[in-house]
């Protein structure tokens, strides 16, 4: 995989560069003529639903099309989302998608990256860990939900009992109460996207030569000093395009959230995926939610490019 | 890594880990134990983690209560289905992403990175809908046909880096030698993928059975619905659940997926290097 890696970086270059020089050159062709065939079977359905529903979602956000309906969908222009700029509840659920977005996405990067630390040394059952560490990747989200709910259930499940073992008191009902709903939520978060976060990270690490770690441990560096001044700088790539990832991933995710609270108690945990759900095959408004993606694409694309550029130029300086 | 640490340093570092490891597994380990508790156990004020009369009466229950077999053999057509059709068609375009340096691969990769972090809301209702006029709801051939798409970007993402590691060295031999690109494809490149195209297809295969939002959306009636969903309706509406049936039901649908997974765990560890590092 470093091989592939390699070329990518090195092809990127000389494509900038032909685009520069390309001016008495034929100019960089498109695809062999023959190996159209090749790109069909896949380019065809990827642009008929992929890339088709993505532009026919946004159109679909300025009208008020509703499903069963039997009047035509009428354009509205931009009522769905003057509608939208006042709906407060709409505006709480972004308000708690971000928040599960963050209070995931950084514990777990934090978490990962010590396990991965500890994945790329040579410890006895290192074997073990890396492959229990990979389980939750393998399981379906649904699964998780429904095993955590059993984790978390009040009467006969694990976590209270061993609050009650440990005389912490009579524990609760994670998942339902108010204040514990949304902190409990997220730690199942934090717990199903540890696997490609770590692997990730880990895969980031070996790609870190061995010597210039031995040569900052002969120069007398210790461990913090090496992580700072060796191993960060080389994986800060990796880290970078994990986290941003994960953002968005955990931003839009569904299934977790939805077998856990279904959104409740009072809507704690209803994130902006599990509102727009609603919206669209609850109440068969397919407009508003279509509005309602159209919005938090938005919101995600412009946080995204803020931190990436912001991180690039910092990147740049040193 | 060769670097010498200090005693107290490398229990620190066991310390550490066993912390990850409780953290990870205790879950899972919970949920075998209530899969395989007598009701008894369960009512029990104290739960234990190891059952005290171990019992399959609880998988029994699930069959009664869901229509599991025929869930799982929709969610095998499925996945099975999706998994075949994604790498048979995704393995050429990514021949073609790794070898020709052009403004279509260019856009295709451009589009896998995009689509890792896809609005999935904005994509649902017009699917929905499109779906609707060709009368595929509550249809395992629409289903299909999302999960082929959808699992696309990150078939692609792993064959490419499969390509790439083939030498065009090999490729190049065979065309001197008269061989057309067709052929050179099938006989030369094609075998040495093999491996990799398994890899992916299993992968395609996992992600189409563990996948719930779409098959939430597009399947409507208990015949049709896949595995995932089936085993939502164990919660009940009000969320109160039967813990055993529902524990042994979750525990046999995540079965198939660690098997495959613990089989193709270090080849889609490459893959996704190859994908974080690119992003």
């Amino acid at each position: 995989m470093t091989l592939a890696t390699a070329k990518t970086r090195s092809g990127k270059k000389p494509r900038s560069g032909e685009g520069a020089s390309g001016g008495g050159k034929r100019r960089e062709r498109v695809i062999d003529r023959g190996a159209w065939f090749l790109v069909l079977p896949a380019l065809i359905p990827i642009l008929v639903l992929s890339v088709g529903p993505l532009l026919y979602g946004i159109v679909l956000a300025f009208t008020d099309a509703q499903s069963g309906r039997t009047e035509p969908t009428q354009w509205i222009g931009t009522l769905n989302f003057q509608d939208l700029y006042h709906d407060t509840l709409f505006w709480e659920s972004f308000r708690i998608g971000l928040l599960w977005a963050v209070g995931v996405t950084v514990p777990q990067f934090v978490l990962a990256l010590g396990l991965a630390l500890l994945l790329n040394q040579r410890l006895r059952f290192r074997w073990l860990a890396r492959a229990v560490a990979i389980v939750p990747w393998a399981m379906p989200e649904v699964v998780v939900g429904i095993m955590w709910r059993l984790v978390y259930n009040a009467d006969a499940g694990i976590l209270n009992e061993t609050i009650r073992d440990f005389g912490l008191g009579d524990g609760r009902d994670w998942l339902t109460g108010l204040a514990t709903a949304l902190p409990a939520v997220i730690v199942v978060g934090i717990w199903a996207g540890m696997p490609q976060t770590t692997v990730a990270l880990l895969a980031g690490l070996q790609n870190t030569p061995d010597e210039l770690h031995e040569a900052a441990a002969l120069d007398g560096a210790g461990a913090w000093r090496r992580f700072r001044t060796v191993t960060w700088p080389a994986l800060k790539p990796v880290a970078l395009a994990i986290t941003a990832l994960n953002f968005i991933w955990n931003f839009n995710s569904f299934a977790l959230v939805y077998v856990l609270t279904s959104g409740g108690p009072g809507g704690r945990t209803r994130l902006p995926m599990l509102f727009a759900y609603e919206e669209a095959f609850r109440y068969g408004q397919f407009g508003y939610a279509a509005a309602m993606g159209c919005v938090m694409v938005a919101v995600i694309s412009v946080l995204l490019a803020v931190y990436l550029v912001g991180r690039l130029k910092s990147g740049d300086e040193k | 890594m060769s670097l010498r640490t200090s005693r107290p340093a490398r229990a620190g570092q066991y310390l550490a880990l066993l912390c990850y490891l409780v953290f990870l597994a205790f879950p899972f380990v919970w949920l075998i134990s209530t899969a395989f508790k007598p009701a008894r156990e369960l009512g029990s004020l104290h739960p234990t983690w190891i059952p005290d009369s171990p019992t399959l009466e609880n998988l029994r229950q699930a069959f009664d209560e869901q229509p599991l077999l025929r869930a799982a053999g929709n969610s095998l057509t499925v996945a099975l289905s999706a998994a075949l059709i994604a790498v048979v068609i995704a393995t050429p375009m990514a021949y073609v992403m790794a070898r020709q340096r052009s403004r279509l691969a260019t856009a295709a990769t451009g589009w896998v990175v995009v689509s890792q972090a896809f609005p999935f809301v904005l994509v649902i209702i017009p699917l929905f809908l499109m779906l609707k006029n060709l009368h595929l709801i509550n249809s395992l051939l629409g289903l299909i046909m999302v999960y082929v798409v959808w699992s696309l970007p990150f078939a692609l993402w792993m064959l490419v880096g499969y390509v790439r590691a083939v030498p065009a060295e090999l490729e190049e031999a065979a065309a001197v030698d008269g061989a057309g690109r067709l052929r050179t494809l099938v006989s030369v490149t094609a075998p040495l993928l093999a491996p990799g195209i398994v890899a992916t297809a299993m992968f395609a295969f996992i992600t189409a059975w563990n996948e719930f939002f779409f098959a939430l959306v597009l399947l409507k009636s208990p015949e049709k619905q896949t595995l995932p969903v089936i085993l939502t309706h164990f919660l009940g509406a009000e969320g109160v659940a039967d813990l055993g049936p529902l524990a042994a039901a979750a525990f046999l649908a995540t079965i198939p997926s660690l098997v495959i997974f613990a089989i193709i765990q270090r080849r889609i560890t490459g893959g996704m290097l190859a994908g974080a590092v690119k992003t």
